[in-house]
């Protein structure tokens, strides 16, 4: 057990994976960075330095610098997964699915279902998403909710460094395709990790709060402000529970639904956008099926149905807050039936 | 290089004015994003610059251009005012875009500028259709798609290609080539050559010096008439020098360590000054003279920038058709 950061944690489980397995092999724009020219060979390690120092111990033919376009070297992974490669592609900014989208919702999620079941395609496609790094429209997205809703692929939202190492070895060791989402603004986040390999099994919801009053369920970086909102509301008396799913596809909705029926309130922050997204997906899931739990209408916090701005002064009131939170989960705490009948 | 010299003096004139302007405005740039004042993702242009107003200067307003993530000096190639692009920059709310675009995403559509683009050879199809709106509406305009050495390997540039060809759009490919695709070097990533790949399209191609604003406007003249003239794409090959980092806070380590040095001997604005003064048509003197002009003026607008307010939660959800 070390203090790593997320950056860390992210680089540990592909070096522990590629010395485990020689068939995982990792490609992407600049993954080393610097390929053909005169200096550094392993100049970037990926724009935020994850892969740094994979380039020198696993060489050029496991540690591929791709030309700058992404169809066909997502293709190509694709392809290398469904013959026999186990590959990590980087798709740099998750916002960049829109020159590669075909691929991936048409050819690698279709294979295991469209061949009849005698498809294996271990394939994890790393990138990155979120706001609040004034990188504006195109390089700030959340469209794990578009992966999401295709099935044939597994989604990975993990919300710290603990989370990414597991995560990531599980989709690594996976045999299904799976898109692996990091928030660009937890690079730099610290925790203690184990050392050793370990691997977080998708599909199953991790409790980081348990309360009796409301229910949070909060997706990626969005469970660290969640967690923060319902430490703050305990001090005044609030207890609330804290959902992190882990995975979107699959996902634990058993583990919802029941602290969902414990607390009878229910809050999802989702920093997509409202419509289609995962927030709209849990309130519609608890609506079926714990309806008559419910003490009081769901409440969504999430990113408006807008692209994300650049300007600091729009993009902080963009993305969903603590303080956002909070309100939420008052307002279905100030919630009265009676009242609301009458 | 001989038609270039034909252009008038206050053609020349323009041209430098707007070569130093770009160059004072990156340098400014870079200066105060390396002081931690400007916000998010920026890619400079210095180095670069008789690429867009070697081209730029056969344009106007009929004409649209398509940029890339390194767009300022596109913008100003193109006459859009330095003033509101640097309060883009800043995120300020009178920016280009209100401070919703910022440096990735600058834009002015009453200047046919299409906006810079975060998204790696986006503009080359986007120039396509506005060529396509110049021919069809028959104004005489034509669209310039400007894309680096790694967007030429994209398929939506290598698909306009062919568009471009088979409904003889007036469009001019100019693939500026400086030499790296992020950290990752031309020479490794671009199989074959860009000529060779126009001329695959059936598109006359050349490759340019882009260090010389006369060839790179000679052979953008060529072009833009053939396009006037109806008789389709051309592409240009430009060959360049990028001073900053891919982006903003990249050490570059994937250079040589005088590599960069080495490539400012041969500098765009230098040879210029060099090319004009010997053959005595603008004097050293007045050259110097829009050099300070145009280091006070980008000075005052960065000023006027730095204060001018920032967009406030009215904004957030302006210029959208539903808000949620």
């Amino acid at each position: 057990m070390s203090k790593k950061s997320y950056r860390q944690a992210i680089n540990e489980a592909l070096r522990q994976e590629m010395e485990r397995d020689d068939r995982v092999i990792l490609m992407g724009e600049d993954v080393a960075g610097g390929t053909g020219a005169g200096g550094d060979q392993d100049a970037w390690g990926g724009p935020m330095g994850v892969t740094k120092g994979l380039r020198p111990q696993f060489g050029p033919d496991r540690v591929l610098d791709t030309h700058l376009a992404e169809m066909s070297f997502v293709g190509a992974a694709a392809g290398a997964a469904v013959t026999g490669l186990r590959p990590v592609v980087e798709l740099m900014f998750v916002d960049f699915m829109g020159v590669c989208f075909d691929q991936i919702f048409n050819q690698v999620a279709k294979f295991r279902y469209m061949f009849g079941g005698k498809a294996v395609t271990p394939l994890v496609i790393r990138t990155m998403y979120g706001a609040g790094l004034r990188a504006a429209s195109q390089h700030s997205q959340c469209l794990y909710p578009i992966f999401t809703h295709i099935p044939g692929l597994k989604v990975v939202l993990p919300s710290n460094a603990y989370e990414a190492k597991g995560l990531l070895i599980q989709a690594i060791r996976d045999d299904d395709p799976v898109i692996f989402f990091e928030h660009k603004a937890m690079y730099d986040d610290e925790m203690e990790v184990p050392d050793e390999p370990y691997a977080i099994p998708f599909g199953e919801a991790n409790v980081t709060r348990e309360g009796e009053d409301v229910t949070i369920v909060a997706f990626g970086r969005m469970v660290n402000l969640a967690n923060e909102a319902a430490d703050s509301l305990a001090k005044r008396g609030i207890s609330c529970t804290v959902v992190d799913p882990r995975t979107t596809s699959p996902l634990d909705s058993e583990t919802i639904l029941e602290t969902v029926e414990e607390t009878g309130r229910l809050v999802v922050v989702d920093e997509a956008h409202p419509r289609c997204g995962m927030a709209a997906d849990i309130a519609g899931l608890v609506a079926e099926n714990a309806f008559d739990s419910l003490k009081a209408p769901i409440k969504l916090v999430t990113s408006p149905h807008a692209p994300v701005p650049f300007s600091p002064a729009l993009e902080d009131i963009y993305i969903p807050s603590v303080a956002k939170i909070e309100a939420a989960v008052r307002a279905t705490l100030a919630h009265d039936h009676k009242v609301a009948a009458e | 290089m001989a038609s270039g010299l034909q252009l008038s003096r206050e053609e020349l004139g323009a041209a430098y004015r707007r070569m130093r302007t770009i160059r004072a405005f990156e340098d400014a740039v870079h200066a105060e994003f390396s002081a931690g004042t400007i916000p998010g993702f920026v890619h400079l242009y210095a180095g670069e610059e008789a690429s867009g107003v070697g081209v730029c200067m056969h344009l106007d307003g009929r004409d649209a251009i398509a940029s890339t993530h390194r767009g300022h000096g596109h913008c100003i190639a193109k006459g859009v005012e330095v003033g509101p692009m640097m309060h883009e920059i800043f995120g300020r709310k009178d920016g280009l875009c209100g401070g919703k675009g910022g440096s990735m995403h600058i834009a002015d559509l009453s200047q046919g500028m299409l906006g810079a683009n975060g998204i790696v050879g986006a503009g080359a199809p986007l120039i396509c259709g506005a060529a396509l709106t110049a021919k069809t509406l028959k104004t005489g305009g034509v669209a310039i798609c400007f894309y680096g050495d790694g967007a030429s390997n994209q398929g939506a540039v290598l698909e306009s290609y062919n568009l471009a060809k088979i409904w003889n759009l007036p469009v001019i490919f100019v693939a500026e080539d400086n030499g790296y695709a992020e950290a990752t070097a031309s020479s490794w990533s671009v199989g074959g050559s860009q000529v060779g790949r126009g001329e695959g399209f059936g598109i006359p191609s050349r490759q340019v010096d882009g260090s010389d604003f006369f060839d790179v406007y000679e052979a953008a003249g060529e072009a833009i008439d053939r396009a006037r003239a109806g008789k389709g794409p051309s592409l240009l090959h430009v060959k360049l020098n990028r001073y900053y980092g891919h982006f903003e806070g990249d050490a570059m380590t994937y250079r040589l360590p005088d590599e960069v040095e080495s490539a400012r001997k041969r500098d765009p604005i230098d040879l210029f000054r060099q090319r004009v003064v010997e053959a005595s048509l603008i004097t050293a003197a007045e050259l110097d003279a829009t050099d300070r002009e145009v280091v006070a003026e980008i000075g005052d607008c960065m000023n006027a920038a730095k204060a001018a307010p920032m967009p406030t939660e009215a904004d957030l959800m302006t210029d959208v058709y539903l808000t949620y």
